[in-house]
């Protein structure tokens, strides 16, 4: 891990473990370690925006200057149901078959 | 212990009656086989794109406008990201900070917000299949995934159970009248959700609120709010404090369930949609939608108790808009009456008649013309026939049409006007029920019904019945 | 007598059009050469079987072309060079490869990739790297390594690939071919495999700029399956400008980095004399946020990339494993196993800068780095009509030199996700040949010069002839393909 670190950028292995929850990832304890290193590392360059004035200046939220596009509300035709299901994992009774959320 | 007030607002989700879907073209569905309206798009294949429904921004502009809001210039479509088989993107293309309408009011509730977005899928609990665990599953079909939806938000203005159920119902039939959606709660066109806490009366802090999701009716809704209310004012006089929660009313034992997250509250990582480009609505857009609204419910309400209707009669009518546009065209047609009389008639005996004969349609469709019943109103008003046989001429008028003068000759209905003819009838009648007349020298002044049914009974009901009380009485 | 290969795509198609060449000869040459791959450059070979029906034309007049394995092809293998899209064939054909199938082009395969174009040197992929053609223990660049290989190493006559962050013009330059990104919204992204989507674009990858151009003017336009999509105003032409004189190319201040390889800063400067000698001048002009882009690009674009891989969670199509547990195992499970590491990292990465409480100081911040970036170049073309940079600090490195420093790695963009983030068009052509820091055979190096938005005719004209310039000027012509090496 890199020495010249500023401690408050540091991600800590508390947040590692939430943020791999929330992407739905499971990582082993060797990967949350290594995690914790590489995205320090990562952050701290990262954070130097951080310190930048940019007071006043408008988020990039759209790169192209469009408004208004729009679809006619016309139908298209749908893909046959075979053909929906073909790339299905476990397809069932015409429908996507997953496991239920844990029992509440 | 000060007084406790409710407080609530509502969260309703309204699908729009679109051809197809908010970002493809997949036709809508209703109770089809499933995942038979799909394609790359809805089912989220890498790759693909959104692309807004012109129609849904429009009838989303409809509402805006109906609902008294501000519509935004400016805005834009956010992503918001959780996990769920019923969310093949894993990700909800919503509204989030910039919204297409805000600001607005119904009646007396303040609108805060109202947006666009799509729907999710559905899952069906599966059975298991001989698995070793995890043998519960869900099937999911994606038909119903990418239904454009309109989700509305109050400000919590609403004081009770029973004033957010009337609010509710005044809310559907607004949106319903103007065409963009079914709003039907028992198929899901129309999701109520309520935010209810509690707060001393007279404070303007807001309590912890609780969740009441997903009930479908009016009526469960009012007794659903009313039961979390009361748990809230027993859980607060007790000591305890409201936890925020998700809680479900089950209608049949009036219980309130909490539905345990099993994990904190989502987050959400909202962020502007990349794939969407922002919507800002033009002038002709604009101007569309303001004159394809027609009279809205509540301004027609105030409208017609501004006439003198009575506001149960005025809700009546603002419900049936055709219904509504025939009592109209007898206030315009009628001379001399009050609308207050018209709009009884036709809420009231004209309605009925119809029932009665079984017709299909309401008044508007019906035989009787707007001034052929004015003029049968009239007749019974300047007592040319009694009320009774006013209903018997419109009955006839249901099924054959035609005017009230003409059956009245044809029937012989015309009211007794001769005063003579008809004291002869009263005493006729008074000498034939002489137990009757014994009642009403000892004081029972109910019995003069007898006496009144036979003279009505011998004039056929042309008679005026408030004539012939008198002339009993007078008799007596 | 020329062989069928050695052609350039202009070069085929005028002999095709005076009648020298039947399309027929010239697919069949094509097919035949793609069958020797052993740089790993293909994921999947078009052996114009059945399987390949979807994609076949109805009559192949144009030039056979490969497809990165980010685009959808339909009944066709797509994989994004993922484990978790093994075996996965899309139900519909992206736009971009739709056009080109409509325009007669047969498709040679679908090539090897950085895994969901998260990488710059294809060692990212879940099926084996890509080999530099040039030097086959050195990485090709990425994340469309194996469309560059293939191109330079005569396997295809030409390419598509996608650019996000310079994932076309950074393989270019490692492969000493020409890789042009063009305006975001010039080319439909639908079908292309998202990562990062406000940045995506999908680009021609070519032996030469004329090639270049008319691979761009057979992509561009608007889709209505596409609303970010615009096309280009007029279309595209051959270039055909003979000088650069009229023309000012400006270099940015803040991006002459210490950390460019001396050769590479050698054939930088040489080519900044050749535009000279063309009649172009330089001048010097300031990007001041640009030295940044890497920072707020390593925010956004793992956000982005964040939300689109979410729906990779086996549900609807592709690997699931886990499925006997319960839904939470099953998305962790499909998504641990699916995903390699570099993926797993930027959407660590990606989902922390748009959590709550980050948002603010990470994305939205990266968000106005962006404006001021954008607002930085048009400044620029206020003053100059290019801005020229060398398009990578090095020339291809190792294989497994970088693989441990991730941030090591990230650095490899730092000239070319400046033009990404503004959005605006950018070519790299090859300039010359240097040697590696730590010595050996010469390899390519390239040159970047972007453009303003929506100006890649102009951009091509100015390439053209700089590319010409280069290549009569200068004996070492970095071309790719043996015998144009052995020609130059």
């Amino acid at each position: 891990m890199p020495d010249d670190l500023d401690c408050a950028v540091m991600i800590e292995r508390e947040q590692v473990l939430h943020v791999a929850k929330l992407a739905r990832l499971r990582l082993s304890d060797e990967e949350v370690e290594r995690m914790v290193g590489e995205l320090s590392g990562i952050l701290e360059h990262v954070d130097r925006i951080g310190k930048l004035d940019l007071e006043g200046v408008e988020p990039t939220s759209h790169v192209v200057e469009l408004k208004n596009v729009l679809r006619a509300d016309e139908p298209r035709p749908s893909l046959p149901r075979d053909v929906a299901l073909a790339s299905a994992p476990e397809p069932q009774e015409g429908a996507f078959r997953v496991p239920s959320p844990q029992a509440e | 212990m000060p007084e406790l007030e409710a407080v609530i607002g509502l969260e309703i989700h309204v699908q729009l009656a679109t051809k197809t879907k908010m970002f493809c073209g997949c036709e809508l569905s209703f109770g089809d086989e499933p995942n038979v309206h799909t394609c790359p798009i809805c089912l989220a294949h890498p790759g693909v794109l959104p692309v807004p429904n012109e129609q849904a921004i429009r009838h989303a502009l409809q509402i805006g406008l109906a609902l008294g809001c501000e519509i935004a210039p400016w805005s834009i479509f956010h992503r918001k990201n959780y996990f769920y088989p019923d969310s093949p993107k894993a990700y909800q293309i919503s509204q989030y900070d910039i919204p297409i309408a805000s600001n607005g009011k119904l009646g007396d509730i303040r609108i805060h917000r109202a947006h666009l977005e799509e729907d999710a899928a559905k899952t069906i609990h599966a059975g298991g299949s001989g698995r070793i665990h995890g043998s519960d599953a869900s099937l999911v079909d994606f038909n119903r995934g990418g239904t454009p939806l309109v989700e509305i938000v109050t400000e919590p203005d609403l004081r009770g159970g029973a004033e957010a159920a009337e609010w509710a119902r005044l809310l559907r039939e607004t949106v319903r009248q103007l065409g963009v959606s079914d709003v039907n709660m028992e198929e899901g066109s129309l999701r109520v959700d309520g935010n209810v806490s509690v707060r001393p009366a007279g404070s303007s802090e807001l309590g912890t609120k609780t969740e009441l999701k997903n009930m479908n009716s009016f009526r469960f809704l009012q007794r659903g709010i009313e039961a979390e209310l009361a748990r809230q004012r027993e859980l607060i006089e007790s000591g305890g404090q409201v936890v925020q929660e998700t809680l479900h009313f089950d209608p049949t034992s009036g219980t309130l369930t909490s539905l345990r997250s099993k994990e904190e509250a989502h987050d959400y990582r909202y962020f502007p949609e990349p794939d969407l480009v922002p919507l800002a609505p033009t002038e002709e857009m604009l101007r569309e939608a303001r004159e394809a609204l027609p009279e809205l419910p509540a301004v027609r309400i105030e409208r017609y108790e501004g006439l003198g209707l009575a506001p149960e009669v005025a809700l009546k009518l603002a419900s049936d808009p055709r219904t509504a546009g025939y009592f109209e065209s007898t206030v315009e047609a009628a001379d001399g009456i009050e609308p207050r009389v018209l709009a009884n008639w036709v809420t009231g005996e004209l309605a009925a008649a119809l029932r009665q004969a079984e017709v299909e349609g309401g008044a508007a469709d019906s035989r009787v013309s707007p001034p052929a019943l004015v003029a049968l109103i009239g007749m019974v008003q300047e007592k040319k026939i009694s009320h009774g046989s006013g209903k018997t001429v419109l009955a006839a008028m249901v099924t054959e049409g035609g005017d009230p003068a003409g059956i009245v000759e044809r029937e012989g209905l015309a009211q007794m006007s001769d005063s003579g003819e008809l004291e002869a009838i009263v005493e006729k009648a008074i000498a034939d029920n002489p137990a009757a007349v014994e009642k009403i020298r000892e004081g029972n002044g109910k019995a003069i019904g007898a006496i009144v049914g036979a003279v009505m009974k011998e004039t056929k009901g042309r008679a005026d019945g408030g004539e012939v009380n008198r002339i009993i009485r007078e008799k007596l | 007598m020329t062989d069928i290969v050695d052609l350039t795509v202009l070069e085929a198609h005028d002999a095709k059009m005076a009648g020298d060449l039947s399309p027929r000869e010239h697919s069949e040459a094509w097919f035949e050469a793609a069958a020797a791959d052993e740089i790993n450059a293909y994921l999947w070979r078009n052996d114009r079987a059945a399987e390949a029906a979807a994609i076949e034309v109805e009559q192949d007049w144009n030039a056979p072309i490969a497809v990165k394995d980010i685009f959808a092809t339909e009944g066709v293998p797509t994989t994004a060079a993922s484990r978790i899209l093994e075996g996965y064939r899309p139900p519909y054909t992206a736009t971009a490869v739709r056009k080109l199938i409509e325009a007669g082009l047969p498709i040679l395969g679908k090539t090897n990739m950085d895994e969901f174009a998260m990488g710059s040197s294809n060692e990212n992929s879940a099926y084996g790297p890509v080999l530099n053609p040039w030097d086959r223990t050195r990485v090709p660049g990425g994340s469309s390594g194996g469309s560059a290989a293939a191109v330079a190493a005569g396997l295809a006559p030409w390419a598509i690939g996608t650019d996000t962050g310079g994932s076309i013009r950074q393989p270019a330059a490692f492969c000493g071919i020409v890789g042009l990104k063009p305006t975001y919204g010039a080319i439909s992204r639908y079908g292309m495999i998202a990562f990062a989507s406000s940045l995506d674009q999908c680009g021609p990858l070519t032996r030469t700029v004329s090639d270049a151009a008319l691979l761009l003017a057979m992509l561009q336009g608007r889709d209505a399956c596409d609303s970010t999509s615009v096309g280009i105003d007029g279309g595209i032409s051959l270039p055909d400008r003979e000088d650069l004189s009229g023309l000012r190319f400006g270099v940015p201040a803040e991006l002459a980095s210490d950390s460019v390889d001396a050769g590479v800063r050698a054939v930088f400067e040489r080519t900044l004399e050749k535009i000279e000698g063309l009649g172009g001048e330089i001048a010097e002009v300031s990007l001041p946020s640009a030295e940044h882009g890497i920072s707020a690009y390593y925010v956004i674009a793992p956000a982005e990339a964040s939300s689109n891989l979410a729906r990779y969670d086996g549900v609807r199509y592709g690997m699931r494993a886990g499925g006997d547990g319960d839904l939470i195992e099953m998305y962790e499970t499909t998504r641990s196993e699916g995903f390699g590491t570099e993926v797993k990292r930027r959407i660590m990465l990606g989902t922390y800068a748009l959590s709550s409480g980050y948002y603010e100081a990470y994305y939205g911040q990266a968000q106005k780095v962006r404006t001021r970036i954008a607002g930085d170049f048009s400044s620029a073309f206020s003053a100059v009509d290019f801005v020229v940079t060398p398009t990578a600090p090095s020339v291809a490195f190792e294989l497994g030199e970088k693989t441990d420093d991730p941030l090591a790695m990230y650095m490899n963009d730092f000239f070319t996700v400046p033009m990404s983030l503004a959005g605006i068009p950018a070519i790299s052509i090859p300039a010359g040949l240097a040697e590696p820091e730590g010595g050996g055979p010469q390899l390519p190096v390239g040159f970047q010069i972007a453009a303003p938005a929506f100006a890649e005719q102009k951009l091509l004209d100015a390439a053209f002839a700089l590319e010409q310039g280069i290549g009569f000027d200068d004996g070492k012509v970095a071309i790719p393909y043996k015998s144009w090496v052995e020609n130059a």
